[in-house]
C-alpha cells in the first residue's frame, strides 16, 4: 500500500508540474499584446514599451514562469488586468458559484443514476431495462445547453416557478439556491444517463460470477444479491466516471453559465480570455486543472479502498 | 439486424443525407434574408418554419449538417490518425519508457478539462471552424490511443503472434498486419461514439461563437440566435437542437449496434 502510494504521490506531482508548464506555454502562444491590448490601438510604442517593462512582459519566458509558478504556490495569482483585482479572490469569488453548482449536479446524477441503473440491471434484457436504456441513450445525445433552454422555456417563462438566469449571491440562499436549479438539472441529466449505462453494464457484468451464484444458492433473491454483493463490486467503474464527472462538472459548466449568465469560474475563464486577460486565464485554467489532477488522485485511492486486491499490486 | 443498428443507420443516414443534398438543392436560399417573413411558425411552404431573418429553417438546418459532420469527421480523423499509431507502438513496446511517456502524454491530455483547451485553442488561433476540428480532434488522440493500447495488448500474447516473432516479424510489422485488424471492430465502433461527441463538442462551441463563423449556418449558433427569442417563436430553438439530438442519438445507436453485430461474443449476452 505504501509503494502505491509513493508512486502514486510522484505520478501526482509530476503532472502538476507539466500541467503547469503546458498552460504557461499556451496562454504564451496567444497573439496579441496585452500591454498594447490595454492600451488600445492609439497608444505610443514608448508608452506600450514601458508598460511591458511594468508588467514583466519584457523577461524571458523561462524566468517569467519560475516567477509566475513560484508566486503561485505560495497562493498569489498575479493582478488581473481589467478587473484590478488579485487573480486568486476572483477565482475564490467564482468558486461559490461554481462549487455548489458542480456538487449539485454530481448529486443529482448519482440520486438519478443509482436507482435507474439498478433497475435496468435486476431487469436485463427484459422490457423495463430496453425502456429504461432507451431513455438513458436519448439523455446521452442531449446537448446539455439546448436541454437548459427548454427548461427555461418550461419553468421560467411558461411556469414561473424558477428565475431563468443571474445569480442573487449567497446573502439570500434561498434565492441562491433556486437560481442554481436549472443549471444543476441541464448539467445532470446527461451525466445521470452515462452512469446509468455504466452502472448497468458493470452490475450486469457482476451478476454473472460464480459468487452471485453461490449467493443466491444459499436463499438470497436476485434483488438482495444485487445490492449486498453486486452493487460494491460493480463500484470500480462507476467510481471512475464520477471522478471524471466532478472535473466536467466544475470546467464544463462554462456553457450552461453562459445560458443562465452565471457567475461562475468557467465563465470567468471565458470572458477573460475574450478580454486578453490572460494572468486569469492561466490562475483560473491552473486551478481548474489542478482540482482534476487532485481529483484523479483520490479516484485513485478510492480504487484502493473498494477493491482490497489493488493495494497489494 | 438489430433495432438499434437499423435505427441508428437510419437517423445516421438522413443527417449525411440531407448534408450531401444541401450541395445540389435546398427548398430555400439561407443567404437570402426576407425579414418579412421571420420567425413563421412551420407550415406547408416552409416545413420547419422560418428563423429570425425570414431564413427557411429547414435549409438551414441541412447547410448545417454540413459543418457539424465535416468537424466531426475530420476531427475523428485527427484523433485516429494519431492516437492508433501511439497506441499501437505502446502497446508493442509494451513497459518501455516510450510506452510511459505515450501514456502519460495522454493522461496529462486528459486532465485538461476539454472544453477550457478548446476555448483556449480558439482564443489563441482566432474562432473557425477549423480551429474547432483541432481543439475536438486533440481530445479524440489519448482515446484512440488508449483504447487501441488496451485492446492491442492481450493480443500480442496470442501464439500467432509468438509464431509471427519467430518467423522473425518486427514490431511494425506484427502491429499493421495482425493486430491492426484484429481491434478494427473496437476502433470502429469508438470512431462512431467520438463522432457523435465530436458534433456535440462543435455545437457547443458554435453555441459560444467558437465555431464555423457567419454566414456558415451551423447547429449551434442557430440555438444561440434562437435563445431570446425562444418564448416568441420556441420552433427556432427546438428545430436545430432536435437536429443534434437525433443524429447524435443516431451515431450512438450506430455504434453499440455494430458492436453487437461485430463482436460475436456480445451475442445474446442481453
Amino acid at each position: 500500500m505504501q509503494r502505491y502510494l509513493l508512486h502514486r504521490l510522484i505520478v501526482l506531482g509530476l503532472s502538476l508540474a507539466v500541467a503547469s508548464v503546458a498552460i504557461f506555454m499556451v496562454v504564451e502562444l496567444v497573439p496579441g499584446d496585452p500591454a498594447s491590448y490595454m492600451l488600445g490601438t492609439g497608444a505610443q510604442p514608448e508608452t506600450v514599451a514601458a508598460l511591458r517593462q511594468q508588467m514583466g512582459l519584457d523577461q524571458p519566458v523561462a524566468l517569467r514562469y519560475a516567477h509566475w509558478i513560484g508566486a503561485a504556490l505560495t497562493g498569489d495569482l498575479g493582478q488581473s488586468f481589467t478587473y484590478k483585482t488579485p487573480v486568486a479572490a476572483l477565482i475564490l469569488d467564482r468558486l461559490q458559484v461554481s462549487l455548489p453548482l458542480a456538487l449539485m449536479a454530481l448529486m443529482l446524477s448519482v440520486a438519478i443514476a443509482l436507482p435507474i441503473g439498478m433497475f435496468a440491471a435486476a431487469r436485463n434484457g427484459r422490457a423495463g431495462d430496453t425502456l429504461v436504456m432507451g431513455a438513458a441513450q436519448i439523455g446521452i445525445s442531449l446537448p446539455n445547453f439546448w436541454f437548459a433552454m427548454l427548461l427555461v422555456l418550461l419553468f421560467a417563462v411558461r411556469l414561473r416557478w424558477l428565475p431563468a438566469g443571474g445569480f442573487p449571491g449567497w446573502g439570500n440562499p434561498l434565492a441562491a439556491l433556486k437560481s442554481l436549479i436549472l443549471p444543476a438539472v441541464a448539467l445532470a441529466l446527461p451525466q445521470a444517463a452515462i452512469l446509468a449505462r455504466v452502472l448497468r453494464s458493470a452490475l450486469v457484468e457482476t451478476l454473472g460470477q460464480d459468487y452471485i451464484r453461490t449467493a443466491r444458492a444459499k436463499g438470497l433473491s436476485r434483488g438482495q444479491a444485487l445490492r449486498l454483493h453486486a452493487l460494491r463490486n460493480a463500484l470500480i467503474p462507476v467510481v471512475t466516471i464520477l471522478g471524471m464527472q466532478f472535473s466536467f462538472l466544475l470546467a464544463g459548466a462554462i456553457i450552461i453559465e453562459n445560458v443562465f449568465y452565471l457567475p461562475g469560474l468557467g465563465r470567468l475563464i471565458f470572458q477573460a480570455i475574450t478580454q486578453r486577460d490572460l494572468i486569469v486565464v492561466q490562475g483560473a485554467v491552473l486551478v481548474l486543472v489542478a482540482a482534476v489532477i487532485l481529483v484523479t488522485f483520490l479516484v485513485d485511492l478510492a480504487y484502493a479502498a473498494i477493491d482490497p486486491r489493488l493495494r497489494l499490486k | 439486424m438489430r433495432l438499434s443498428l437499423a435505427l441508428g443507420l437510419l437517423l445516421t443516414g438522413l443527417a449525411v443525407l440531407a448534408a450531401g443534398l444541401s450541395f445540389l438543392w435546398t427548398p430555400g436560399d439561407v443567404t437570402q434574408l426576407a425579414i418579412a417573413d421571420k420567425l413563421l411558425p412551420p407550415s406547408g411552404e416552409h416545413w420547419l418554419g422560418t428563423d429570425q431573418l425570414g431564413r427557411d429553417m429547414l435549409s438551414m438546418i441541412m447547410v448545417g449538417a454540413r459543418t457539424s459532420i465535416a468537424v466531426a469527421l475530420v476531427a475523428v480523423g485527427i484523433g485516429m490518425g494519431l492516437g492508433v499509431p501511439l497506441g499501437l507502438i505502446a502497446a508493442a513496446f509494451q513497459r518501455s519508457w516510450l510506452d510511459e511517456i505515450i501514456m502519460r502524454g495522454n493522461d496529462l491530455i486528459f486532465a485538461f478539462p476539454s472544453l477550457v483547451i478548446a476555448i483556449l485553442i480558439t482564443a489563441a488561433f482566432g474562432p473557425s471552424a477549423v480551429n474547432a476540428i483541432i481543439a475536438i480532434g486533440i481530445f479524440n488522440i489519448p482515446v484512440f490511443a488508449r483504447i487501441t493500447r488496451g485492446s492491442a495488448l492481450p493480443i500480442w500474447t496470442l501464439d500467432y503472434i509468438r509464431a509471427a516473432r519467430v518467423a522473425g516479424k518486427g514490431a511494425a510489422r506484427i502491429s499493421l498486419q495482425h493486430i491492426l485488424p484484429n481491434i478494427a471492430n473496437i476502433l470502429i465502433v469508438q470512431g462512431t461514439i467520438q463522432f457523435s461527441l465530436g458534433i456535440l463538442a462543435e455545437a457547443g462551441l458554435s453555441y459560444v461563437g467558437l465555431g464555423a463563423q457567419p454566414p456558415t449556418p451551423s447547429w449551434g449558433r442557430m440555438l444561440a440566435e434562437a435563445q431570446t427569442m425562444i418564448s416568441l417563436a420556441p420552433h427556432v430553438a427546438i428545430v436545430p437542437g432536435l437536429a443534434i439530438v437525433l443524429t447524435v442519438l443516431g451515431l450512438n445507436l450506430l455504434g453499440d449496434g455494430l458492436r453487437d453485430a461485430l463482436d460475436p461474443r456480445l451475442r445474446g449476452s442481453r
